[in-house]
């Protein structure tokens, strides 16, 4: 843990955050799905992303990543603004999971695994034809990243499996592995838990605790409240593509108005229907 | 396997009796190949004698007794042997199923080569209802679990010895079919062919024959091109097969570069002809005859390297603006961009512009090549056999098919391989964990172009002219056929079908305006019932079968336990 996320959800000045969003906007037509929000993580940090269905948190991780340019604002990951490539955002070390898993199903999870070290390594067609020393390094050590990945989130066994056989709660943890074989500073995670069991919920609780102990700054969007308020040092609330409230989990869980948006008022129902709903 | 018409409790209750019959019925087809088959002599390899078995009656006395010892064996030994399961009623039906379909193709073809079915005589007909009983038999039988020879443990030897033997028998039927006037025995022995790979399958053998061969690949490799190098020895001098054969590697190493394209990065290329055809002219333009129109002559491995860094260069340009959108446009434009190469080459004749090619006559004189004082052109005689002007450019396409299948299975076990399955199975997930997708797909474009355009200025010498009419879109499609039916990622695959492809019509002549009315109706079946292709490679296997979860498990099952060995041997075979 580091001074730096204090308990009050205040930032302390003299720490960098290691990303920054600001102002960012993504319209679709007259649709605004994020609306202006600011937002910064810093190192070492589990940040919360909650906010009612089609509240646009997994069209924000979108504007994160790459997948769509953001109408308006910027992005700044570890000092520089990031383009709008998924590639490129990769590569500055900005990795996540999918809210629908998206594994590369007829491979095998060590395969999967493999595949995400492509932008760490460089090894040509030239190296790759003539099997050149480099390639022979260069695939030995990926090997050894992918296993020892796979350990870590306790998926040693299943390594030569068909991604498409391995159970659901794997399969979660798998598409994790596969992220962190970027070699990611900041770890996006688009509800780790959704359809999990109890049990599996609190294998992956402790999975994100070790993810952040080994340095890596998390976000991570969810329903599951107990689990959002056991994890995160910090939690933003979007509703309606705005944020409602930042702060900790205890100031967001007693705000009245994150009640509300996740309750409703009457008018607030009406408002709903006139199609802010992405 | 349950076939829906005949109800359990009636296999169960006529089970017995169906495998007397089936026996009795594999003994008579076996007897059947001394009787005579037809009134005329100029049907199949004349099949007209009483107790003088021609070639193929003797292969089909040898399928009947396999027939009859399928089922023996499955009375004898139900379970297999200890806890290896072996597929004999699998195999049984399949070799029924498959003597039915020999009998009505000799019969198909004593009535169309001797015209009617009146020339057929009695042995012929009793074959055939034998077949008919036995595979009616053999519905009557119930299956085996999945055959699972290939767990077996094999020792060293064994399986060095299966692949002399696998090797033997495919050097004897490519030279077989290659010796074939008669087009009714040369599609009779295909089916032949195809049955005994069927059976094969079936009984579980063929799985077990992969796993022994896989075990030793370079002994595997080695024996092969050993095989491959000796067949023109094998041909006493005769050139006319040879140039058959030289057009096979020409179209076999095509097809694989365009494997690579199609099979591995999985995009959809309906224009690859032209890449051959640039390398093709780009050779024959610098080929320092009368007719070539650039008064340079560089050394040919010169020549060869620049066609294919034009051929290169054409697939950058017409990959980069196409590959960012989505497949289909690319299909499109690159048929387009076949269109484009045969007109230009058509009109690149110096009535407007540069005189390049000299229009639709094309360059008609390319030379022969002269490597190290080799001569092409000469006939040589090697260990007292004459060596054709085919067979030196057999050699020399066999080495450049050796090289494109070595860049082949490298690149797709390697890092830029694992890209493309990953961009093939999910682009955005793959963009999404920095796969550079554009990069490897325009990789993967211009790779298969320049492997192209090297092919071409070979074929550029072997076919001594260079005509635009060569290069056009029928050429393609049969190229995109060959990966396609063959088995899309796949080495063994592709190779088989572009020897078929090229083959078949050069064997059956007689069906020449037909060809494409079979051809179509080939694909069409194809994609019906084995959209992977006839060699299918797991991965592509698994993703033309997305919901058959029983498929995945049985190929989790097959696949290395040691994670090593993932990365070595990958998805191809």
């Amino acid at each position: 843990m580091t001074q730096t996320a204090t308990t009050d959800g205040s930032t302390s000045a003299e720490v960098e955050p290691l990303l920054s969003a600001r102002q960012v906007t993504m319209r679709f037509g007259g649709l605004v799905a994020v609306d202006k929000v600011d937002f910064d993580v810093y190192p070492g940090e589990i940040m919360g992303l909650i906010g009612p269905n089609g509240a646009g948190k997994t069209t924000f991780f979108n504007c994160l990543t790459g997948l769509y340019r953001p109408t308006s604002g910027r992005v700044v990951f570890n000092g520089a603004v990031l383009p709008p490539k998924p590639g490129r955002v990769v590569r500055a070390g900005v990795a996540r999971t999918f809210q629908n898993i998206r594994l590369f199903a007829n491979m095998t999870a060590l395969e999967n695994v493999m595949v995400a070290r492509y932008c760490r390594t460089s090894s040509g067609p030239l190296t790759s034809i003539v099997r050149g020393p480099k390639y022979r390094r260069e695939e030995r050590e990926t090997e050894d990243r992918a296993t020892e990945l796979l350990d870590f989130v306790g998926l040693p066994e299943v390594a030569g499996n068909l991604a498409r056989n391995l159970s659901y709660g794997d399969q979660r943890r798998l598409e994790i592995a596969r992220a962190l074989a970027t070699d990611p500073k900041l770890l996006l995670l688009d509800e780790p838990t959704a359809g999990m069991n109890p049990q599996e919920t609190r294998q992956a609780e402790e999975l994100i605790f070790k993810i952040r102990d080994s340095g890596l700054a998390v976000i991570t969007i969810e329903h599951d409240m107990r689990f959002i308020f056991n994890l995160c040092d910090r939690v933003l609330c979007l509703v309606q593509g705005r944020p409602l409230v930042l702060g900790t989990p205890d100031q967001v869980q007693s705000d009245p108005r994150v009640i509300e948006a996740y309750i409703g008022t009457g008018a607030q129902e009406a408002d709903g229907q006139v199609g802010r709903d992405a | 396997m349950s076939i829906p018409g005949i109800p359990v409790a009636a296999r169960r209750r006529y089970g017995p009796l169906a495998r007397i019959v089936t026996i009795v019925c594999g003994a008579i087809i076996a007897a059947v190949a001394y009787l005579p088959w037809a009134y005329g002599s100029d049907a199949l390899d004349n099949v007209t004698y009483l107790g003088g078995p021609s070639f193929i009656q003797f292969i089909a006395l040898g399928m009947g007794l396999v027939l009859a010892a399928l089922v023996v064996c499955s009375i004898r030994w139900p379970d297999g042997f200890g806890r290896t399961q072996v597929g004999w009623i699998r195999g049984a039906r399949a070799l029924a199923t498959g003597l039915l379909i020999i009998f009505v193709v000799v019969a198909g073809a004593i009535s169309v080569q001797l015209g009617g079915t009146i020339n057929i005589n009695y042995g012929a007909w009793i074959g055939l209802a034998a077949a008919l009983i036995a595979f009616l038999a053999t519905r009557f039988l119930i299956g085996e679990d999945t055959p699972t020879l290939n767990r077996l443990k094999t020792p060293g030897w064994l399986s060095i010895l299966a692949i002399a033997v696998v090797m033997l028998v495919m050097l004897f039927v490519a030279y077989y079919a290659l010796d074939q006037s008669n087009p009714g025995t040369f599609v009779t022995f295909l089916v032949y062919t195809g049955v005994g790979v069927a059976v094969l399958l079936r009984t579980g053998a063929l799985g077990w024959l992969t796993r022994a061969t896989g075990a030793h690949r370079r002994v595997m490799l080695l024996a092969a091109f050993l095989v491959a190098f000796l067949f023109p020895f094998t041909q006493g001098g005769s050139d006319a097969n040879m140039s058959i054969a030289a057009q096979v590697l020409v179209f076999a190493a095509t097809a694989m570069g365009l494997n690579i394209v199609v099979g591995l990065a999985g995009l959809l290329d309906l224009g690859y002809i032209a890449f051959l055809g640039s390398g093709a002219f780009v050779a024959a333009m610098l080929s320092g005859t009368a007719m070539a129109t650039f008064d340079v002559h560089p050394p040919f491995i010169v020549t060869m390297l620049l066609s294919g860094c034009v051929a290169a260069t054409l697939g950058l340009v017409i990959g980069s603006p196409t590959l960012r959108v989505s497949g289909d446009y690319l299909a499109i434009i690159t048929l387009a961009f076949g269109e484009i190469f045969r007109l230009s080459m058509n009109n690149l004749d110096g009535s407007d512009g540069p005189d390049l090619t000299h229009g639709s006559r094309g360059i008609s004189d390319t030379g022969d090549l002269n490597l190290f004082g080799f001569d092409f052109g000469a006939t040589h005689t090697i260990a007292g056999i004459e060596i054709g002007r085919f067979a030196n450019y057999y050699f020399i396409l066999l080495i450049w098919l050796a090289i494109v299948i070595l860049i082949f299975s490298r690149l797709n076990n390697s890092r830029i391989g694992r890209g493309w399955v990953a961009i093939r199975e999910d682009e955005k997930a793959a963009e999404a964990m920095g796969v550079n997708v554009f990069g490897l797909k325009l990789f993967a474009f211009a790779s298969g172009a320049f492997l192209a355009g090297v092919a071409g200025s070979i074929k550029a010498h072997v076919d001594i002219s260079v005509t635009p009419d060569s290069y056009v879109f029928l050429q393609s499609s049969f190229l995109l056929a060959a990966v396609v039916l063959g088995g899309m990622g796949t080495v063994l695959g592709v190779l088989i079908g572009a020897t078929l492809l090229q083959l078949m019509p050069e064997k059956l002549r007689f069906v020449n305006e037909y060809r494409l009315m079979f051809f179509g109706l080939l694909l069409v079946i194809m994609m019906r019932f084995r959209p992977e292709g006839i060699i299918a490679s797991e991965r592509r296997q698994l993703e033309f079968h997305d919901e058959d979860e029983e498929l995945a498990e049985r190929l989790d099952e097959n696949l290395e336990p040691a994670p090593g060995a993932v990365a070595v041997e990958g998805a191809s075979r």
